[in-house]
């Protein structure tokens, strides 16, 4: 016997690009994360062929749960079709052999920045969040090894008397994208630049949620059917962005996220964020359309998980 | 006469006293000297309740010290002053500071040549905090203070004025209606007559029979004792040892 | 000689024994003990460096003795020695029974923060998550150190040193605690704003009980607000004693050795 016949047949990139530790010690960071929802599980994060801060973190994890058999959805702030999207998805398709898709509904994996789909997740599909920042007492609390004893201690008294003086100092909650939630009533988490209109969406979700951050190497996850719940008073409430009177200039629609697009004139037309469901608007007949999170009149799916529904 | 020094006698600390004081004594060591001065040796007196103890005796024989020593200003150097508090019998000399500070609250006054003036402090509530300490309502502690204020005969116009402004008569006047206000069982007086009047020290005098004949026990010391020399009951002469 | 009470029957709530402190070769505090009895206030004089502000700062909990006894008579403490508190205990015991404030108030106080909020920051802590309850305690206890509550929601920075010694001391007794901790709370202040923040104290402490523990080098304002006196000098106590109240001047307070 010789030794080339025990070894391998040389390949040019390991399955999924990365080598089989890392793979391996991203899946143990994975489950630590899932077994303590909420917590910032360092890890090693290693080169890609993409720059840190491009969604290396996600794109690490995506690497690591993909297989075959997987379908595969990547958004960048709710377009599949933007650059980082496009790119991103060519690269997993072509180190995994992974299906792609733009159909919220048939991905088994959902790499996102920036927003959560509209239409509902469902058990079983994973969702992978990009986050730059993952330290949520970052403003309050700079010095990453005090920041961690906080978390340690469940000490969180500076999130709310940060939400004090907004509301002292402007009448209303300012925070906008990574609105802070705790995580099964126990961690601070970030939920990565997701608007407030999303965050509610993690909150007894179906499916996985796994939110990791490549330059700062630290992952975390929100196991599904895990509470979720945004920081508030008890008589002063959290709210999503208002989208009453935003109609979709594509598809007619409202009560979706829509961002804003400047006309010259001074006013602003407006557009559902999320590509996949406009496209699935726009064209009834050829996919179907899943229940979403919100309803046409803006209902959130929980009823009264949201208290304060009509605030800015 | 009560002696001290010379002719010690041994006082039994009856039920009829509310101050037994034997061999009381004081020495200071002067550094600069580097030697023991001793202020007085083997005081022996007894008080009882609304009785007065003049202490008389040369300048600088020790009675300020003497003094001192019954508030505890100074941590007499030996002997005993066996006081019969309402909370029970206790050892001035050598009682803790914590039972003197409550002594100092709720017992034993302390009346001193000087007016310690706060600023922003008005005359009215300088006098009427002794009274608030010990719980007394605002108002009527307030009530109070203008009545002491009033006999001690400081013009009402000033009542309201900070003292720390007001002319070393006056701050005297507010001196001893603050230090006698309160309800005492005991009060040191420490020539309280100094830079006084002769209407305030009649009004002096008048406050002291008031106490004295309410049971309370008194011990002064005075530059001119014939203005109180009425009210005394016994004299304690101080030698120069 | 260590003299027992015999008339004030009462448990001390504070007391302190066998405390030692070093940095390196530098002795900070050598052998003291302390007794603070409730309602009371004790003054802790001495020059800088004399050793007294590191006692504060250890019964604050905020660094440990090198060894040392700490009994604190409050209900779920009593059989401990709080320097041996864990992390926890220490925060919930230092969080909700003292209170302290700091001659600099930047050590006290977040500039960045409301008046209001400082204040309210210690109702959050202790887990009060209704905004009109936060507001309403802090105004409350603002008002009660008598600060002017128009200028409720002003940040620190902006505020006179009177008013920031105000504010810390709204926020050091907002939770009513047991043992309020003054370090030079008034130095640095001109006289007649150290006379109103002397008088809130004197108020304070008649109407709340709360025992006291002032550090100071200014003779006149432990006078004015403690009843006892220890004076340090080189890490030790070197003397105790009771303070003089009718002594003219600050250099003629009689403080006798024990």
């Amino acid at each position: 016997m010789k030794l080339k016949q025990l070894a391998h047949a040389r390949q040019d990139y390991s399955y999924g690009f990365l080598d089989e530790f890392a793979k391996r010690e991203l899946r143990r960071r994975m489950l630590k994360a899932i077994a303590l929802p909420g917590y910032q599980v360092p890890y090693a994060s290693r080169e890609l062929p993409i720059a840190r801060g491009w969604g290396t973190g996600g794109l690490q994890v995506t690497l690591s749960l993909a297989g075959p058999r997987d379908t595969i959805k990547v958004i960048d702030q709710g377009a599949d079709d933007s650059v980082n999207a496009a790119n991103l998805r060519r690269f997993i398709a072509r180190m995994t052999g992974v299906e792609t898709t733009d159909d919220t509904l048939r991905a088994t994996i959902i790499q996102s920045r920036h927003r959560i789909p509209e239409e509902r997740l469902r058990e079983g599909q994973v969702l992978v969040l990009q986050v730059p920042d993952p330290e949520p007492l970052r403003h309050v609390q700079p010095d990453i090894a005090k920041a961690r004893a906080m978390h340690a201690d469940a000490d969180y008294a500076q999130v709310w008397l940060g939400l004090y003086e907004q509301l002292v100092r402007f009448g209303r909650f300012m925070n906008g994208a990574s609105y802070p939630v705790i995580v099964h009533n126990r961690y601070l988490m970030s939920p990565s630049p997701i608007p407030r209109w999303d965050t509610p969406d993690l909150h007894q979700a179906a499916h996985l949620t796994l939110l990791s951050a490549g330059r700062e190497k630290r992952l975390y996850a929100v196991p599904p059917y895990t509470d979720v719940r945004p920081v508030e008073f008890e008589d002063v409430f959290f709210a999503v962005e208002d989208q009453r009177g935003r109609i979709c200039m594509l598809s007619s629609a409202r009560n979706k996220f829509m961002d804003e697009l400047p006309q010259p004139d001074g006013s602003s037309r407006f557009r559902i964020s999320d590509t996949g469901y406009v496209a699935k608007l726009l064209k009834p007949d050829q996919a179907e359309r899943g229940a979403t999170y919100y309803d046409d009149d803006g209902r959130f799916y929980i009823e009264g998980f949201i208290k304060n529904n009509t605030a800015v | 006469m009560v002696r001290g020094s010379r002719f010690a006698v041994q006082y039994k600390h009856t039920q009829m006293n509310l101050l037994t004081v034997t061999k009381l004594n004081k020495h200071f060591y002067v550094h600069h000297l580097e030697r023991e001065i001793v202020a007085f040796a083997a005081v022996d007196f007894a008080l009882a309740a609304g009785e007065f103890l003049l202490v008389r005796g040369a300048n600088g024989v020790g009675k300020s010290t003497l003094l001192r020593c019954l508030y505890r200003s100074y941590l007499p150097s030996g002997g005993q002053a066996l006081f019969r508090s309402q909370a029970g019998d206790i050892d001035l000399a050598r009682a803790a500071e914590v039972d003197i500070a409550f002594l100092r609250r709720s017992e034993i006054g302390n009346v001193s040549q000087f007016l310690r003036a706060r600023p922003r402090v008005s005359a009215l509530d300088l006098v009427a905090e002794p009274l608030i300490e010990n719980g007394v309502s605002l108002a009527e502690a307030h009530t109070a203070a203008a009545a002491q204020l009033a006999a001690f005969g400081l013009k009402e116009a000033i009542w309201e004025a900070y003292p720390s402004t007001f002319s070393g008569g006056e701050q005297q006047k507010v001196n001893l209606a603050r230090a006698l206000i309160a309800p005492r069982r005991l009060i040191l007086l420490d020539e309280p007559t100094a830079s006084l009047d002769a209407a305030a020290r009649a009004a002096l005098v008048e406050r002291l029979t008031e106490l004295k004949r309410s049971g309370v026990a008194l011990i002064g010391v005075f530059h001119h004792p014939e203005d109180v020399q009425a009210l005394v009951d016994r004299e304690l002469y101080l030698e120069t040892v | 000689m260590i003299l027992l009470p015999q008339l004030v029957q009462t448990t001390p709530l504070l007391r302190v024994s066998g405390l030692h402190k070093r940095y390196g070769a530098v002795v900070a505090v050598e052998d003291v003990a302390l007794d603070l009895y409730p309602g009371e206030t004790v003054g802790i004089v001495g020059e800088s460096g004399s050793g007294k502000s590191t006692v504060l700062r250890l019964l604050n909990l905020e660094e440990p003795p090198d060894t040392g006894t700490y009994q604190l008579d409050i209900a779920g403490y009593v059989a401990d020695n709080i320097f041996a508190l864990d992390r926890l205990r220490r925060r919930e015991l230092q969080l909700r029974h003292i209170g302290i404030v700091y001659q600099n108030p930047h050590h006290g106080l977040r500039m960045r923060v409301s008046s209001s909020g400082n204040v309210a920051e210690r109702l959050i802590m202790a887990g009060e998550r209704r905004f009109a309850t936060l507001r309403s305690a802090a105004r409350a206890s603002l008002a009660v150190s008598e600060f002017p509550l128009e200028r409720l929601d002003d940040l620190p920075a902006r505020l006179s040193g009177g008013m920031q010694q105000r504010v810390q001391l709204a926020k050091a007794i907002a939770l009513k605690p047991a043992l309020l901790l003054l370090d030079e709370p008034t130095t640095g202040l001109d006289v007649s704003v150290q006379a109103l923040v002397i008088d809130t104290l004197l108020r304070l402490r008649r109407e709340r009980q709360i025992a006291t523990l002032i550090v100071s080098h200014d003779l006149g304002v432990i006078r004015t607000l403690s009843d006892r006196v220890l004076v340090m000098r080189r890490g030790q106590v070197s003397s105790a004693g009771l303070t003089e109240p009718g002594a003219r001047r600050p250099r003629n307070t009689r403080i006798h050795s024990n």
